[in-house]
């Protein structure tokens, strides 16, 4: 059992949780994940690890609502706890000095795109955040990226907030205009999609973090495989980060979509439990 | 570890003994046909996931005890991964009494309501038994094995050896599947203070996440763990080896042992055009998701599984026959296995094929997939298969499947489980500086000892062997626990 021992609302779908993990927070690098059940019920989902305090022995969770899992997790508060959580899983990601690193960050991706960033401008690395969101109301952690990167750029699909405009224009314009030497995204499948077909035309190498559906998450199941490079990896032991460049994103998107149907009668039921 | 004739030969001269063996005589007892294990109708089972055998009644067991000759010397035991003292065991049976054949069994064997029923004792103990030599059926030691520790454990009277000799010595195990209980068993016994590590939220390996309910209910797993922690073995679950702590952190808090029983966690696919079209699983998620986490009951529990109506089971082993048998219970209105070889060649059970004929499984032998064809949302719609004959015999000693050029065609299918093996999972020879690893990824270890190439780091099991079965893992433990107990003892003190 893993306690709760903080929680914050972040917009009115996402919701930060600080967890008790000792040994997962003294050993966890950015750009790995957990595997986390909330009850005996539960499935087991991944989730990316936004922070770590190793002296506190906890790690901080950022999940959207979207669907029964999330919810239940979500509707947690401190003093309740997770009947499981378990990591740090993936590989890590490789972080050196490179020059310029443009890190973007699509909705809730903004969360473990945080850490990864963070750890890219203490290597010395002169960092530019993008950061997008459908709206001002759903931006989350601008003022801790903003807190230590170079630049901030934000893009709203409504204009409600910074610039108007999907992520990739925001991305363009820094391209045009100063060489980058690694960009890395985050967020729902098409931004990254659209992000690779970007920064391809530029020729930035890009790494983008996958956010599949998986079981075990040690390689066990396969449930998270994707195609790379036309070759199949395991996004749990194989990634999650890949070159951006090689992913097949219909594919993955196909396949996020497994349990659609499944997905809304649990959600269904599990509304219908609350009411 | 071979057993002492000389402990076999005093069991076998006690007084009772041999008044039991003139009771009939040999002549008689051969008369007697072998028992069948009662099971439930193929129509009854197949609706849902209660057990099919549903064992022998105790005049049953008596009366098949009565078959075994009680042999000068026994030739079942050679058969045996674990040495059970077979005759043993089953004149207690006979004798009536069934507690003390089921402690004459955890002698040897940490889990033997587990490998009465997923043993494949055709191969082994049965295949040895004097009765073969004589052209009749050998004797059901299998079901004979799974009636003595059911009765153990239905009448509640489990008995837990005292302990001599506590040793203040930590050891670890890596993983909780059927090598590592069994090493953690013995040393426990020993008096170690044994610690295992699981990286999912429940114990057992394979006998919880592989082995489906109706084949191994899971009450009985539970209670095979509850007489470990009954020797003082602790379970520490959530935790994977080389990513939450490394081996070199253990040594740090202590431990000085480590067996690697990690399992062969990695599935293989085809890497045929196609594979990755939804609906289409490896058998090791398929039968997780039910098994481990009753996506059967979804939606009660959140997490669900394709339920697929045309559904193509690729392999022919255990888990080939355990996947389709499940996909027949989640609502098949046909399910296949495909097969490249033909059912000869098959290396699951042969009560498994048999079970699964009853329950309306198609057999597509000699038939290999080579594309899966899917809709406009990516879901598997259909799937090219090719014919194949057999040619010579290949390493194995089975015939080489050869293609039948032109012999293309397709069937419909909506649920595809891949059971074609697993390789070992690179997560803890990753995770080990120094460790051997074969170009199968397969843990080097010396095979007397088990001993890897790092001294203090034994292996067994399918990390070592790569895909075998649950009594070759239980063996291995047993063998690495006798090699570490030496290892330890001749380590000087503090060191």
């Amino acid at each position: 059992m893993n306690k709760v021992v903080e929680k914050e609302l972040l917009s009115e779908n996402v919701v930060k949780l600080v967890v008790e993990a000792q040994a997962i927070a003294r050993k966890q690098c950015p750009g790995q994940f957990v595997i986390v059940r909330t009850d005996e019920k539960g499935e087991r989902i991944p989730l990316t690890i936004a922070d770590a305090d190793r002296e506190r022995g906890t790690i901080t969770l950022i999940i959207q609502r979207v669907g029964t899992s999330s919810c239940k997790i979500t509707g947690l508060n401190p003093g309740d706890a997770l009947a499981d959580v378990s990591g740090p899983l993936g590989r890590p990601t490789h972080v050196e000095k490179l020059g310029t690193v443009l890190a973007c960050g699509g909705g809730v991706g903004i969360a473990p795109l945080y850490p990864i960033a963070r750890a890219f401008k203490q290597a010395g690395n002169r960092l530019i955040a993008v950061l997008g969101a459908r709206n001002r109301e759903l931006l989350i952690l601008e003022k801790e990226m903003a807190a230590f990167a170079d630049e901030t750029i934000i893009m709203t699909d409504d204009g409600s907030y910074g610039r108007k405009g999907v992520i990739t224009v925001g991305i363009e314009d820094v391209l045009k205009r100063e060489p980058v030497h690694l960009a890395v995204a985050i967020g729902p499948a098409v931004m990254m999609k659209f992000t690779a077909l970007l920064t391809k035309r530029y020729e930035v190498p890009t790494i983008a973090s996958l956010n599949t559906i998986m079981v075990d998450g040690t390689g066990m199941c396969g449930a998270c495989r994707v195609s790379v490079g036309g070759k199949t990896k395991f996004v749990c032991v194989d990634g999650p980060e890949f070159d951006a460049h090689q992913i097949d994103y219909d594919e993955m998107i196909q396949r996020l979509n497994t349990y659609k149907a499944e997905e809304k009668l649990s959600f269904d039921g599990y509304l219908k439990s609350l009411s | 570890m071979p057993v002492d004739p000389q402990d076999l030969h005093a069991d076998r001269g006690q007084e009772w003994r041999n008044e039991l063996r003139a009771s009939l005589s040999a002549k008689e007892r051969s008369a007697l046909p072998r028992v069948r294990m009662p099971e439930l109708d193929a129509r009854e089972r197949s609706a849902g996931f209660r057990e099919v055998n549903t064992g022998l009644s105790e005049e049953m067991a008596v009366r098949e005890a009565k078959r075994c000759l009680d042999c000068a010397a026994p030739t079942c035991i050679s058969g045996c991964p674990v040495n059970i003292n077979i005759p043993g065991f089953i004149k207690l049976i006979e004798k009536g009494d069934f507690l003390a054949a089921a402690r004459k069994l955890k002698e040897t064997n940490a889990l033997p309501a587990v490998c009465g029923r997923v043993c494949p004792q055709e191969v082994q103990c049965e295949a040895n038994c004097v009765y073969q030599k004589m052209k009749k059926p050998p004797v059901a030691i299998g079901y004979l094995e799974r009636f003595a520790s059911d009765c153990e454990r239905l009448a509640g009277d489990v008995v837990v050896p005292a302990i001599e000799n506590r040793s203040p010595v930590r050891v670890a195990a890596v993983g909780s599947g059927p090598a590592s209980l069994t090493f953690a068993g013995q040393m426990a016994k020993w008096g170690y203070r044994v610690t295992v590590f699981e990286a999912l939220h429940e114990l057992a390996g394979v006998l919880s996440y592989g082995i489906p309910e109706f084949r191994l209910p899971k009450s009985i797993v539970r209670s095979e763990i509850a007489y470990l922690e009954a020797l003082g073995v602790t379970f520490e679950r959530n935790v994977i080896v080389g990513k939450t702590i490394t081996i070199e952190d253990m040594r740090e808090q202590g431990y000085q042992g480590f067996f690697i029983g990690s399992g062969a966690g990695l599935p293989k696919f085809m890497h045929v055009p196609g594979e990755n079209a939804i609906g289409i699983y490896s058998s090791n998620e398929y039968l997780t998701r039910v098994n481990l986490m009753k996506a059967y009951q979804f939606p009660s529990y959140d997490t669900p599984i394709v339920r697929g109506k045309r559904v193509a089971v690729i392999g022919g082993g255990n888990t080939a026959m355990d996947s389709v048998r499940t996909a027949v219970r989640l609502g098949a209105e046909k399910a296949m296995i495909v097969y490249r070889r033909s059912e000869q060649e098959m290396p699951a059970r042969i009560e498994e094929v048999h079970h699964a004929k009853e329950e309306g499984v198609e057999f597509l032998t000699l038939t290999n997939p080579i594309e899966y064809i899917a809709d406009n949302e990516g879901r598997v719609q259909q799937m090219k298969v090719q014919k194949m004959g057999l040619g010579a015999a290949d390493d194995s000693g089975r015939r080489r499947p050869v293609v039948i050029a032109g012999s293309d065609y397709l069937i419909d299918v909506d649920t595809v489980v891949v059971g074609v093996g697993t390789d070992p999972n690179p997560l803890i020879p990753r995770s080990i500086r120094g460790l051997e690893v074969s170009k199968w990824g397969t843990i080097v270890v010396d095979e007397a000892t088990m001993q890897t190439a790092v001294p203090d780091i034994f292996a067994g099991g399918d990390i070592v062997r790569g895909g075998a079965t649950v009594i070759l893992a239980m063996g291995d433990g047993k063998k690495a626990a006798a090699a570490m107990r030496d290892y330890l003892l001749k380590k000087p003190a503090g060191g």
